[in-house]
């Protein structure tokens, strides 16, 4: 299966000398859905900036199918669909005019362009008001336009920048049977999400951002069996030159008084102690180690719950 | 992208382009028709007869290709300034900036778009014209040629503009401390001749004088200035600001992050 999106060591420092990607690498598989989570000012929206070129990159490579997007920029940005964070169609021009506009950039003949423009119109349920201003649309169905927009010239990779903020939870849901769909037809997508639910119920790999650099990048079941499980530290009486074997867990010998054991959230320790009391070991205290990767969750559920406060005072 | 694709994309920005000053008719199309007929009915019927002639005509037929000429100036400047700061402004300049379509196809539809409106005015102004005077053109290549080429210009000048504008303010400090005083100074209203020595030195500095005047010199025949000089002028400042717009998207200067 070929590469949809291939980044390598891809930086970023704005005009301000700010660092918001400090040398990433990241590769999308064709026929993915790909998340890309991460808190606020992690840097999600300038790597996307620099994917569809509307952020000049300081270093690195990236290619879409193939496509430099330095020395291949044509073809790699038909390649290519983009639905940003932020609404940037014309607020005067008529939903149809956008979107049939849209494909005219690509080189689409009229006939053909007006022709996608009503299918996806039709499909995204803004048929009703293919001749409305943009400006008179709802948060959600200005949401849509864009992703009409972004499908018009039928683009094999589509990503999507925090697609469903401001969204309610009904339209949400349809948004994601929709995207579903396409991915299900052959179009490669991704998205940056605040919502690890979302992240969960839509897409099969994942890679997490934090302070420009990837941090994590694995499938979405490997992740939740991370974020599943808990590790203990507990500090014994006896000075231990070895672990003891407790079977079905593994214990790990941190230092001479203390032991690690990883249990998956909601398991019990009970068997763990007894068959340390029988070893011989006494157990004096015992605490939680802090998960990096719960830390990191605990701060973008947070953070998203800002997010959508202030969505909420914007609109 | 292949030169038909190039093609679509270009024909969609000026109809795009087209549509969105014709959209707006009543603040783009009528207020110069309106100024124009009141400067032709001022200065043409109620004190032009006072003034006698100018550069051997009788003052309407001298100042209408003047006040022609400035309108499609300030046409073509201002349609090429308010549209791309506004899509800069909305973010919708992003949808051209995502896709294939190069830049020169970009800065072509945009001079196109303001061309098409200084165009349309000046040709409503010369028709309201009529109502006042008799036109006869001399040399019709030349007049053509100039307008054209006059539009072009101001058109890139309006894209520079666009391009570094930061504000509404700043799309209108250009053509009210600029535009304005060289086209008012620009032979509009009266032949250099009129004035002493060092203002005819002085107004020869100024770059609208001689395309008003290789203007006028096509509708009338007679000229303060050397026409030839005039049209290699213009054609020198076009190429340039060519240059520097696509070097200015190119570098995506206020246009990319
Ligand atoms: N144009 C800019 N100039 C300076 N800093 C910027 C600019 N755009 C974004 N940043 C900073 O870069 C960081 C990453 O921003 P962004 O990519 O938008 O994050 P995310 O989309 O993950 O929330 C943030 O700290 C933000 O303030
Ligand atoms: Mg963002």
């Amino acid at each position: 299966m070929s590469v949809a999106l291939s980044i390598k060591q891809l930086s970023k420092t704005y005009d301000n000398g700010f660092e918001a990607l400090k040398g990433i690498d990241l590769e999308v598989k064709e026929g993915d859905f790909f998340a890309l989570l991460g808190p606020n000012g992690a840097g999600k929206s300038t790597t996307i900036g620099v994917i569809c070129s509307l952020v000049t990159k300081s270093g690195g490579k990236v290619s879409i199918f193939g496509h430099d997007i330095d020395t291949d920029f044509a073809a790699a940005k038909k390649e290519l669909g983009i639905v940003p964070q932020e609404f940037n169609f014309s607020q005067f021009e008529q939903v149809r005019t956008i979107v049939v506009n849209q494909a005219g950039y690509y080189g689409l003949k009229k006939s053909l362009a007006e022709e996608r423009a009503d299918k996806y119109l039709k499909q995204l349920g803004l048929w009703e008001k293919r001749h409305t201003p943009a400006r008179m649309l709802s948060g959600g169905m200005k949401r849509r336009l864009m992703i009409a927009r972004a499908l018009v010239h039928e683009p094999h990779l589509l990503i999507l920048d925090e697609p469903t903020a401001g969204v309610d939870i009904e339209l949400r849901r349809s948004m994601w049977e929709f995207l579903q769909d396409i991915n299900a037809k052959g179009t490669t997508i991704i998205l940056t999400t605040h919502y690890l639910e979302e992240a969960e119920s839509l897409c099969r790999n994942i890679a997490i951002i934090d302070k420009g650099n990837i941090v994590e990048n694995t499938s979405i079941k490997a992740l939740l069996k991370t974020l599943n499980k808990e590790v203990f530290v507990l500090d014994t009486r006896e000075a231990l030159t070895a672990a003891p074997e407790v079977e079905g867990y593994q214990l790990k010998l941190v230092e001479e008084h203390s032991l690690e054991i990883e249990i998956e959230k909601g398991g019990s320790l009970n068997e763990v102690f007894e068959s340390l009391t029988r070893s011989g070991v006494h157990v004096v205290s015992m605490r939680n180690k802090a998960n990096r990767l719960e830390e990191l969750f605990v701060s973008l559920v947070n953070g998203s719950a800002d997010k959508t406060e202030k969505a909420e005072v914007k609109a | 992208m292949s030169p038909q694709e190039q093609w679509i994309a270009l024909t969609t920005i000026i109809r795009k382009e087209i549509h969105r000053f014709m959209r707006i008719w009543v603040q783009t199309l009528v207020p110069p028709v309106i100024t124009m007929a009141l400067y032709f009915v001022i200065f043409g019927t109620l004190i032009g007869s006072r003034i006698g002639e100018m550069g051997g005509f009788n003052y309407m037929s001298f100042v209408v290709p003047g006040l022609i000429m400035m309108s499609v100036i300030t046409n073509s400047y201002s349609n090429v300034v308010s549209s791309f700061y506004s899509a800069k402004f909305q973010h919708n300049i992003e949808e051209l900036l995502v896709s294939p379509t190069p830049n020169y196809i970009i800065l072509l539809g945009f001079i196109c778009g303001g061309v098409a409106r200084g165009l349309m005015v000046g040709l409503i102004v010369t028709v309201v014209s009529l109502l006042f005077t008799k036109l006869h053109i001399q040399h019709l290549g030349i007049t053509v040629a100039i307008v054209l080429m006059t539009s072009i210009l101001f058109s890139l000048m309006g894209f520079v503009n666009a391009v570094y504008a930061n504000s509404f303010d700043d799309i209108s400090i250009i053509p009210t401390f600029v535009l304005t005083p060289l086209t008012y100074l620009g032979g509009v209203f009266y032949s250099i001749s009129l004035l002493p020595e060092f203002w005819q030195g002085v107004s020869q500095l100024n770059p609208v004088l001689y395309m008003v005047n290789a203007f006028r010199y096509g509708v009338l025949g007679v000229s303060d200035i050397n026409i030839s000089f005039a049209f290699a002028g213009v054609a020198v400042f076009i190429v340039a600001l060519t240059v520097y717009c696509l070097h200015l998207l190119k570098t995506g200067k206020r246009l990319r992050a």
